[in-house]
């Protein structure tokens, strides 16, 4: 069976134990994402907040509905970016997006567990589920950062929930 | 005649290969696409070795076999879907072509065809997005009222508010002959004769349906019948609008172009007369040479004998899948009605990793949405996989798919 290659052990423990799931306040901004190939679709929420120079990934919460792979890959995100400055968590994003994109040799000091889903890029039409929770996190992220850039501070729907 | 699923496995090349690391393949997406007889392959490269020129333009003698073959393929396809004139069958890309040609058509339409505010569209929740989406733009353009028919929860249309839902106001009933996903067979003839006692106009989805010789249309009481040539052993990029000779004649064109043409000023425009009005630039000549050959292949088959095999093999599989623990079939769970498409749910694996696995064991399912998103909401479920069988599937292949799903069980630890 070649299937070990794309569910690794690390992948079904995620898939069966997610980390971080469900919907949390306060949050600076939520989105909703959808994989219009299968309906599969994630609800999600970041939290920044001010820590010396940049703000910092203070929460990621999300809801989603989908196989193995994109929970798999959601629940590792929150692992690897919550309590990280947003640079930083930007650049995993984008070595993520590399070994998907490109099925290179990922590397395991940025992106940790996350290297387990080298195995998916073999599987074309399986990218883009591991890619879900992913792109909905950077959306969100881009969305709360915009927020702060305009107008300074958590935005008035997280200081609210507070 | 009768019906020998070896012979015929002969007869496509691709059976013979191998998948995942020298797996036999079982292909059980049919109702995606179709895999083509050795028949069709060689009509294509013959064309193109032999007789590839533009239609209706050439003066050469290529040019007039090339005209031949694809004129031909249009009386071919035309006798198999039951008509005798064969300028009611237009050619398009594929059924989804067919569709908006209508419904754009129908929008640009005046007098008795044109559609505008008041005028009501009434489609079903098991529809292909193929059938749903032409017709919101053309509410969407033209003010009409979009309504819809449930489906109940064995996937069969709710016919209770038939009476309420096609009246006075309806322009156009636009309904599946068979599900994609639930394989339901509809109720066609029953509920055109409803509709044209209304005054509305019936268009019906039979990309499921032709492929499996399932096609009358003298009988079906349609005014309009699309289906695609993928998925009945013809190439991809060809598809067929077939309609009432005076409906063809009375709608605006689609697509404007060469040969669409009778006359062109600086100011105006007049048109050939159908089918050709429809047929804008040049078409895909040599696909539409492949539906013909497509069409004679299946034609020389005892078709009656196919759909017998056919039957066998989804009584089979709904037998088989109904033993499986916690695998929920959606749509008929009888064979009766019902053609070879056969969509599940499985209890705690996502339908993406069953298909995964079922992949790895060489078998070809499909898994997601199916192109019928709001069937997929009015049953409560997020996605389905679907086996679909063809005249070329075996006995053995519905036992690789059972075997399969119990594999995926296994490996995702709910057995």
């Amino acid at each position: 069976m070649q299937l070990e290659s794309m569910y690794q052990e690390i992948i079904l423990d995620h898939y069966r134990h997610p980390h971080h799931k469900g919907l949390r306040e306060p949050f600076d901004a939520e989105v909703h994402h959808v994989n219009p190939t299968c309906g599969d679709e994630v609800t999600l929420r970041v939290m920044l907040k001010d820590a010396g120079n940049e703000p910092e990934i203070a929460d990621v919460s999300y809801d989603a509905l989908g196989c193995s792979i994109s929970q798999a890959s959601v629940s590792v995100l929150t692992d690897l970016v919550i309590g990280k400055p947003v640079s930083e968590a930007m650049d995993i994003e984008a070595e993520f997006l590399r070994l998907m994109r490109s099925a290179a040799e990922p590397d395991e000091d940025v992106l940790g567990d996350a290297v387990v889903f080298a195995g998916v890029a073999k599987y074309p039409a399986r990218i883009k589920c591991a890619l879900l929770g992913w792109m909905a996190w950077k959306d969100a992220t881009s969305q709360a950062i915009a927020w702060r850039g305009d107008f300074g501070g958590s935005s008035p729907l997280a200081r609210e929930q507070r | 005649m009768s019906f020998d699923v070896g012979r015929v496995r002969k007869d496509f090349p691709i059976l013979d290969r191998t998948v995942r690391g020298g797996r036999p393949l079982v292909y059980l997406d049919s109702a995606n696409t179709s895999q083509k007889p050795r028949q069709v392959i060689d009509t294509l490269s013959d064309f193109y070795e032999r007789h590839n020129a533009n239609i209706h333009r050439a003066t050469h003698e290529l040019g007039e076999e090339a005209t031949a073959a694809y004129e031909g393929a249009r009386i071919t396809a035309a006798r198999f879907i039951g008509t005798s004139d064969e300028t009611e069958v237009v050619f398009t890309k594929n059924i989804s072509e067919a569709i908006n040609l209508v419904a754009y058509s129908l929008g640009n339409a005046a007098g008795r065809l044109a559609v505008g505010p008041g005028d009501e569209i009434v489609i079903t929740e098991m529809e292909h997005h193929s059938n749903i989406v032409p017709w919101q733009l053309l509410c969407q353009r033209t003010g009409a009222t979009l309504r819809w028919f449930n489906v109940t929860q064995d996937g069969r249309l709710d016919l209770s508010r038939a009476d309420e839902l096609i009246n006075e106001h309806t322009k156009i009933v636009a309904l599946a002959h068979q599900s994609n996903v639930l394989g339901t067979i509809n109720p066609v003839v029953s509920i055109a004769s409803r509709a044209h006692a209304a005054g509305a106009l019936v268009l019906v989805d039979a990309a499921q349906s032709v492929p499996h010789g399932l096609m009358d249309v003298s009988s079906l009481g349609a005014d309009f019948v699309g289906f695609t040539g993928h998925k009945m052993c013809g190439p991809t990029g060809i598809g067929v609008l077939w309609a009432r000779r005076e409906l063809l004649e009375e709608m605006p064109p689609f697509l404007g172009g060469g040969e669409m043409i009778e006359t062109v000023f600086m100011d105006r425009s007049t048109y050939a007369p159908p089918p050709h009005k429809f047929e804008a630039g040049t078409m895909p000549i040599a696909q539409a040479v492949g539906l013909g050959a497509a069409v004679d292949y299946l034609s020389d088959l005892d078709l009656a004998a196919v759909r017998a095999h056919e039957h066998k093999l989804v009584q089979r599989a709904l037998h088989a899948l109904a033993e499986i623990d916690g695998l929920r079939i959606l749509g008929p769970a009888e064979p009766v009605d019902r053609g070879s498409a056969i969509s599940f749910t499985l209890d705690g694996v996502h339908p993406h990793d069953v298909s995964q696995v079922l992949d790895d064991c060489g078998v070809a399912v499909r898994a997601g949405h199916h192109c019928a998103w709001p069937l997929h909401r009015a049953l409560g479920v997020q996605s389905s996989t679907r086996a679909s069988f063809y005249l070329y599937n075996t006995p053995d292949e519905v036992d690789a798919l059972a075997d399969g799903i119990r594999t995926a069980q296994k490996f995702f630890g709910v057995t």
